[in-house]
């Protein structure tokens, strides 16, 4: 495939997803013209491109949908629920035509001559009917009234080609059509009409601005002058936003618009002002208000105006598109360079030379830094995700006959692209038994005197170097009763076991667990929380579940920002070097032997008067070597489950960069990889929750 | 590969095992490197020693003569780790092997190989292609991809459990 089509196909899918996220959306507020409009350029785009780059099949399919939407645009369809699964199979459709150009797989022609004639037969029932009603146009009332856009004022530089009443383009009627969209101030400048002798009746002389203040959009504007697009000079200014008082600061002051005007000079004006005293102060002399009540009004000034200039810059920054590839290709070389400057550090370090400490201390700041941006150009926000799922849950609601409202909050939080993609799977099974079990149908939410709509909730938000993901419903809950018999039943746990709730919660994810009784398509084919766990631990996250019954359940993912690269804590035993990932690590205390007991063949610390378990590494694995007189314990927690390590000596702090052990070592108990060290020998990173999961079921076995 | 393919395939890179004399064909071979220390990996054979840093990268490293039956390896001045690219299905694998020295590349013609005695010989006949006359001794011809893909080396450890867990993984992702 040739490079132009490959980025239409790129462009396109982009497009698609872009669409499904609108089509949620218009679902909600069928009326919103914005997001109609957006609907309607995508399949424009789509069209457009898809005719340009010889996809005539994909072109002709979107030409239907499009004509739909420009019914709808123009207000004589309204948007139904039926309309919106129309176009999501539509939607469906062309994606399927993209993969099919790629060589993939087949588009079901079929199906799509299906759609079409469906979407025929919309466009002419519905015209129809709204040709019945011509008259009294309700649908086109109806947007019209829900849209509650606030007015902004807007400036329009509008200079038509001089040639263009030879395209048969009238510019007046143009500025009529604007006039209907909102309040308008026109104002004519003729200062090019050439004298008479050398007027050409059949040439445009004159060009307008135009004032108008209208709650339609800039889209709209824009639409207005579509067609004359290439034959003109438009500018189109937002001069004022239009939303309340506190945008006042955006109107120019009489002392800029005298300057402008050349009535006075800037020194003039300059000296004027420096006569003045701030708001602020003048009210502080007058007694009528005390300092630190300007302090906080002056900080959130300052809020604002960043907040502002942020916003402009984003609309600024320009973009390109790389490969993944070369991304990981880039961490991975700067994966390397953390390496040789650990070792150039160490080397400095040992020579004493002053000179090399200062450099090697200078290419620790910039490869810091350097990792720090890399990092950063991976990371990408977690709504994409988002956004698929509220397409799942719009069609698993329809499926299993529940109403469930999607609502997704932090789609802006950002995670490395390897962990969105991982994330993926866990997160739609999570959010399949939310709508599977959690969620109830509407007349027991009815019966339970609950709003007959479920609601799922996900949330993402940033904390330190971890984002917490937060899935809630407020469906059932779970059934702890349920819970617990059913351990007992598969042997998880015994009939007398004292449990706390979060334990007992825990157990769903413990292998084997699935307490559905009824197995529907969606879930309980026994593939449980417990992949689900895995998953997320594979990611160095963990998980964590609440729940009240009847009021919902709440399940929080805590996931690290990064995977290539993360603060380790390096201990040593014997001759050997192990790495504990420092977010999982509580503490470290030195072991002495009246801190412990010896209960049932298995070793106990008390820590902080908690009884904690721990292993002794050495001995897990099998070192021969003697244990040293003074050893220290570092204490590990996951999802709540505290273990302790023993070992020699803990080192420090140490940046790893996490290495493959390759194919070979891939299972190994205990160890889930690599990194190298300052002097350029190999440490071992261990596998912090497949050690507490092996403890752990070693002193339930004992 | 270019025209030279024929003459690649019959160089061969000589080393010793104990008393023995061993080959392996050099379009295997990537590097050869002097001992250097490898960071043992707790829970795996013995034959496995571990892996070592080759210019930031973990290779594994296993010691020739404990996978062929022969006793442990005492490392000398003369002790060199082979670093071996093996083609698997899974793609390019690359492995060290601790040999006890290693001698040249020679040319051994493919007609003059003679089969492997199935007795009289210490090591896995298995794992042995053939034999050439050199001198008045033998050279033994090694089976590098079997070594290398030999099961025992891939599945370290895969409990049944993982493999369960893999196939639920695989039911959660359709």
């Amino acid at each position: 495939m040739d490079k132009f089509s490959q980025s239409f196909i790129t462009e396109a899918t982009e497009l698609l997803e872009n669409l499904e996220n609108d089509l949620m959306e218009l679902k909600d507020s069928p009326a919103d013209k914005e997001l109609i409009d957006s609907v309607f350029r995508a399949m424009h785009t789509i069209k457009g491109s898809a005719a340009m780059f010889g996809f005539e099949i994909i072109a002709d399919f979107t030409h239907d949908i499009e004509n739909i939407f420009e019914l709808v645009r123009s207000g004589d369809l309204i948007v139904s629920p039926e309309l919106i699964d129309l176009i999501f199979i539509s939607r469906d459709q062309i994606s399927d035509m993209l993969t099919e150009a790629t060589g993939a797989t087949k588009a079901d022609a079929d199906k799509g001559k299906e759609i079409i004639k469906n979407l025929q037969k919309f466009s002419k029932n519905k015209t129809e009917e709204a040709l019945d009603e011509y008259g009294s146009h309700p649908e086109k009332m109806s947007i019209d009234s829900a849209n509650s856009n606030l007015d902004k004022t807007y400036r329009i530089r509008f200079k038509p080609d001089i040639n263009i009443f030879r395209t048969g383009t009238n510019p007046i009627f143009l500025i009529e059509e604007l006039e209907l969209i909102g309040t308008t101030k026109i104002i004519c400048h003729t200062d090019s009409i050439p004298d008479l002798a050398q007027l050409d009746p059949e040439s445009s002389y004159v060009y307008w601005d135009i004032i108008i203040t209208t709650d339609a959009g800039v889209d709209a504007i824009k639409d207005v002058f579509i067609f004359v697009e290439d034959s003109c000079e438009l500018l189109i200014e937002t001069i004022d936003e239009g939303y309340s008082f506190e945008n006042d600061s955006d109107y120019k002051k009489i002392g800029e618009i005298l300057v402008s005007h050349g009535d006075i000079t800037q020194e003039e004006l300059n000296e004027a002002l420096s006569s003045q005293q701030p708001i602020g102060q003048i009210l502080v002399n007058l007694g009528k208000i005390n300092p630190s009540t300007i302090a906080a009004a002056a900080t959130e000034q300052e809020e604002v105006r960043k907040i502002r200039s942020a916003r402009q810059q984003r609309v600024d920054v320009s973009s390109i598109r790389v490969t993944s590839e070369k991304l990981d290709r880039m961490v991975d070389l700067v994966g390397e360079l953390v390496v040789a400057q650990a070792r150039l550090n160490q080397i400095a370090h040992e020579n004493q030379s002053p000179d090399l400490v200062a450099v090697a201390e200078e290419v620790e700041r910039l490869s810091g830094e350097l990792r720090d941006s890399t990092m950063e150009i991976r990371m990408l926000p977690i709504g994409t995700t988002f956004s698929k799922f509220k397409r799942l849950v719009y069609d698993l609601s329809k499926d299993l006959g529940k109403e469930v409202n999607i609502y997704t909050e932090g789609g802006e939080t950002e995670l490395d692209k390897n962990v969105i993609e991982k994330l993926n799977d866990p997160l739609i099974h999570i959010i399949r038994n939310c709508i599977d079990h959690g969620i109830e149908k509407p007349e027991v939410r009815k019966t339970a005197g609950k709003p007959q709509q479920g609601t799922v909730r996900i949330s993402a938000i940033h904390s330190g170097s971890n984002v917490f993901i937060h899935i809630e419903d407020d469906g059932a809950g779970i059934n702890k009763e349920r819970i617990r018999q059913k351990a007992i039943e598969k042997g998880l746990i015994g009939e007398e076991a004292l449990l706390s709730e979060k334990e007992l919660l825990g157990l769903i994810m413990e292998a084997g667990f699935s307490t559905a009784q009824e197995i529907t398509s969606v879930s309980g084919r026994g593939v449980g929380m417990d992949v689900v766990r895995r998953s997320i631990e594979d990611l160095r996250g963990s998980i964590e579940i609440d729940s009240t019954e009847g009021k919902g359940t709440h399940i929080i993912i805590q996931l690290p920002l990064t995977l290539a690269i993360i603060e380790g804590l390096q201990v040593q035993i014997g001759e050997d070097y192990f790495i504990l990932p420092l977010s999982s690590v509580e503490e470290c205390i030195e072991l002495t032997n009246g801190d412990t007991t010896n209960e049932r063949g298995s070793n106990l610390i008390h820590v902080r008067g908690e009884v904690t378990p721990y292993i002794r590494l050495r001995d897990w694995f099998g070192f021969s070597n003697k244990r040293t007189a003074h050893e220290q314990i570092v204490v590990t927690n996951m999802n709540n489950h505290r273990i302790g390590f023993v070992v020699d000596q803990v080192v420090g702090e140490h940046q790893t960069v996490i290495k493959s052990l390759g194919k070979v070592y891939e299972n190994v108990e205990g160890i889930s990889g690599a990194t190298i060290r300052g002097d350029g020998t190999i440490a071992l990173i261990l596998d912090v929750p497949k050690l507490i999961e092996v403890v752990e079921s070693e002193i339930k076995a004992a | 590969m270019s025209d030279n393919t024929q003459s690649q395939i019959n160089q061969y890179l000589t080393f010793s095992l104990d008393s023995e004399i061993f080959a392996q064909s050099i379009s295997e071979v990537r590097e050869v490197l002097e001992y250097a220390t490898i960071t043992r990996i707790p829970k795996t054979p013995e034959f496995m020693l571990g892996v070592i840093n080759l210019r930031g990268n973990a290779v594994p490293v296993i010691d020739m003569r404990l996978k062929l039956g022969l006793p442990k390896t005492e490392r000398t001045v003369d002790t060199c780790i082979i670093i071996t690219e093996v083609q698997m299905e899974e793609g390019e694998n690359i492995f060290g092997a601790l040999v006890d020295s290693v001698h040249e590349v020679m040319e051994i013609d493919q007609d003059t190989l003679e089969p492997t005695p199935k007795i009289g010989t210490k090591i896995d006949s298995s794992f042995i292609r053939g034999m050439a006359k050199q001198d008045d001794g033998f050279i033994m011809l090694l089976d590098i991809v079997k070594i290398f893909s030999d099961n025992e080396l891939n599945t370290i450890q895969k409990t049944t459990e993982d493999q369960i867990e893999e196939e639920k993984m695989e039911v959660l992702t359709t």
